[in-house]
């Protein structure tokens, strides 16, 4: 067993399966479970009969339908452009699944630039979706891709800025190590508390770049559908248009996981043995982190664009400034 | 071939027109998901600026005026509730007022109160749609099903005493129908508003009141929302009159102007309501007026609940209706703003001409005017606001 295990290939083959079988469990688990939660929030029930109870399987029906449309490519398309964009918006979904750590030892790679990895591979899918929206032939489609770029230049900078505070305070990037460091720090008494104690001016800014990154309300620009139709979707039907769904799902699950990783202590939880419950504690935190997510799409309005650039530029850069000097301070102090 | 000196020039010269980036014309509509129908706009944009733009209507012309004119007036009734939807018992009052005083009719004063009421429940199911329906333009979903829950309950009020909850087809020249069981020869005066109407009138509006309150915490209290629509599309007054904008946005600019105060087409003078008048004429404002007018709505129905009289339903009418020669032009307060009838009757069953004036036409005649230099996201902001029905604009 340990020397199959051992094997580079089999193992690799084995990471691919799980990461393979993640990525849609993962985006169906929180798809739903927006659907229920709105439902809730508007006083309606939503999905009901699908799958026998709950409309469990309401997702999956919506999968399947979407695989039996057509899958139209607009005349003045630019046709290979517009086949890859969703598969480059989905790819950096999944490759944020690699540096993810569920425990000490279950994480496809511990990388020892795992952070920097994090901020550089996020940012692929806005290509990808600047991809969707010159290749479609569309003004709402070209408009929403400029203001998905528009809104990465905004809102990468702050993400960027409050993961330093926290790299400076762990002493390292790798994601293991962030984890294993919060699990000895200690601000008062014995407890070890995750860096959002300390850190809550960098967790809250990361939080909101988070919801940037994601273009989900308040900052749902690039698709805000009473403006742009659907901005840089608007020209995808069938499997295409189920890329982007999935990718925008998978990867509230994969951000999640990365503040919850960085912020949240990721798999420790104080008394409980991180080999055996650190899957369940990291998805624990993740859904709590998603359900904030969840929580502000039904609640907030979309802001306008200029309100969204004075919003990064004006605030969130200089507080996440200002949160590196102070961190640096007191780690130099402390 | 040429010199290589010019050569360069020229590919300087084709650089310079490349980066010139000409104005895009973008079409928003007729179909489109924030135009509540088919409207179309033609917008001169430059990236996110808009510096023009043109609403190009009559996608959904049916042609009412033209086809009252084959039609008798009770035929009429049931065709002019379609022009708008949202509020559809409202359109027919004008119309109904103005064949009666041709004819000389005096239409019974519990009749009155009937309408009365149900112009106002009316009044708030289309206010409500508003309430809802303008933050989803904004991106917020959650209070379009506060307000529609609420919405149902005024509906089902409309419907038990109409039968139906869009187009009631109630009205009748000299009054309202009679209910289900009292013919029209009936001498007695049981069963015109159903068993317990009022009752749950009363009920309906303290739930409406307090549902009021819900959407002003969820709406009032969110600063996203009042970043995207305080100091938006501001609309001067004197803009305002000279368009012939009436209703709420009217209100909201400032001008005291309602013709439930100024006309006595229905006894509003017998009861004690405020107008609701703001200074400034933004977005906000808009949405403001129209939060107090549903309180101010929602009161006036208690009162009128609490005044309505007994009495007759219908004033003594030819069971063939004809109308005497005569012109008038009556004009009422109905949700988005003034509607007004110009009948001309040359006598007979069906009148020679009749000029609808609908509210939501000149209430959008104002888009080039207030959508000129914002940013995209601020014509839905601004369009919404104006709260306008298709079917009222081309009629």
């Amino acid at each position: 067993m340990s020397d199959l295990l051992s094997n580079f290939w089999i193992l690799l083959a084995i990471k691919l399966v799980a990461i393979a079988a993640l990525v849609p469990v993962s985006a169906l688990v929180i798809g739903t479970a927006e659907l229920k939660i709105s439902a809730h929030m508007q006083s309606r029930i939503g999905p009901y009969f699908a799958g026998g109870r709950f409309g469990w399987a309401q997702l999956i029906a919506d999968g399947i339908k979407f695989f039996q449309k057509e899958d139209i490519i607009p005349e003045d398309a630019d046709r290979q452009v517009f086949r890859w964009a969703p598969a480059l918006v989905l790819l950096s979904t999944v490759a944020l699944f690699v540096v993810i750590p569920f425990s000490p030892t279950l994480i496809v790679r511990d990388l020892d630039l795992g952070v920097f990895y994090v901020l550089a591979i996020s940012s692929i899918s806005t290509i990808g979706v600047l991809m969707a929206g010159w290749s479609s032939a569309n003004k709402y489609s070209l408009m929403g891709g400029l203001r998905a770029a528009g809104q990465l230049i905004a809102y990468e900078l702050p993400l960027v800025l409050a993961v330093v505070g926290v790299v400076i305070q762990a002493g390292t990037m790798s994601m293991v190590g962030i984890v294993e460091a919060q699990a000895s720090f200690e601000v008062f008494g014995t407890i070890a508390v995750p860096y959002v104690a300390v850190q809550f001016v960098g967790f809250l800014v990361f939080m909101t770049a988070a919801l940037a990154e994601l273009s989900r309300i308040p900052f749902d620009l690039p698709v805000a559908e009473s403006e742009l139709v659907m901005g840089f979707v608007t020209e995808y039907t069938g499997f295409r248009f189920l890329f982007f769904f999935l990718g925008e799902y998978a990867s509230m699950f994969s951000m999640s996981a990365i503040a919850a990783t960085l912020f949240l202590g990721g798999y420790h939880f104080p008394g409980l043995d991180p080999a055996i419950w650190g899957p369940v504690v990291l998805v624990a935190k993740i859904f709590f982190l998603a359900f904030l997510m969840i929580w502000f799409r039904w609640t907030f309005p979309r802001l306008r664009e200029d309100q969204l650039q004075t919003f990064a530029w004006k605030w969130l850069i200089p507080v996440s400034l200002a949160n590196i000097a102070v961190t640096g301070v007191f780690k130099v102090v402390f | 071939m040429l010199d290589p000196s010019v050569l360069h020039h020229l590919s300087e010269a084709a650089v310079a027109i490349e980066l010139e980036t000409p104005d895009m014309t973008l079409n928003i509509g007729p179909q489109h998901p924030s135009t509540h129908g088919v409207l179309r706009l033609v917008a001169k944009v430059d990236g996110e600026q808009v510096y023009d733009v043109q609403p190009v209507i009559g996608y959904m012309h049916r042609g009412y005026e033209k086809i009252s004119e084959v039609r008798t007036y009770p035929q009429i009734i049931t065709l002019i509730n379609r022009i708008e939807w949202v509020s559809g018992y409202a359109n027919e009052i004008p119309f109904l007022v103005a064949v009666e005083r041709i004819m000389g009719l005096e239409v019974p004063e519990r009749a009155q109160y009937i309408r009365l009421i149900l112009t106002e429940l009316t009044r708030l199911s289309s206010h409500l749609m508003f309430m809802g329906s303008y933050p989803l333009e904004l991106g917020a979903s959650t209070p379009l099903m506060f307000a529609l829950r609420e919405r149902e309950r005024v509906l089902d009020l409309i419907e038990g005493v109409t039968g139906g909850r869009f187009h009631p087809n109630f009205n009748r020249i000299g009054g309202v129908k009679p209910a289900a069981g009292a013919g029209p020869s009936q001498k007695k005066l049981v069963q015109d508003l159903p068993k317990g109407f009022l009752e749950d009138t009363r009920d309906a509006m303290d739930r409406v009141l307090s549902t009021s309150d819900e959407l002003e915490d969820l709406i009032a209290g969110n600063e996203v929302l009042l970043a995207r629509t305080k100091g938006v599309g501001i609309l001067p007054p004197e803009v305002a009159m000279a368009y012939g904008v009436t209703g709420p946005n009217l209100r909201a600019s400032g001008v005291d102007f309602d013709l439930r105060k100024r006309s006595d087409y229905l006894p509003y003078d017998q009861l004690d309501f405020k107008t609701a008048v703001t200074e400034t004429g933004d977005c906000w404002d808009r949405w403001w007026v129209r939060l107090v007018e549903i309180r101010e709505s929602a009161r006036m129905i208690k009162q009128a609940v609490d005044q309505i009289p007994s009495g007759p339903l219908q004033a003594k009418v030819p069971r063939v209706i004809k109308v005497p020669k005569g012109e008038i032009y009556v004009r009422a307060e109905n949700p988005k703003g003034e509607m007004g009838y110009h009948v001309i009757s040359e006598g007979g069953q069906v009148p020679y001409r009749v000029k609808i004036r609908s509210a939501s036409f000149n209430n959008i005649s104002i888009l080039p005017h207030i959508l000129e230099r914002i940013l995209i996201p601020d014509i839905v902001a601004i369009m919404g606001s104006l709260d306008f029905v298709l079917g009222d604009v081309d009629r």
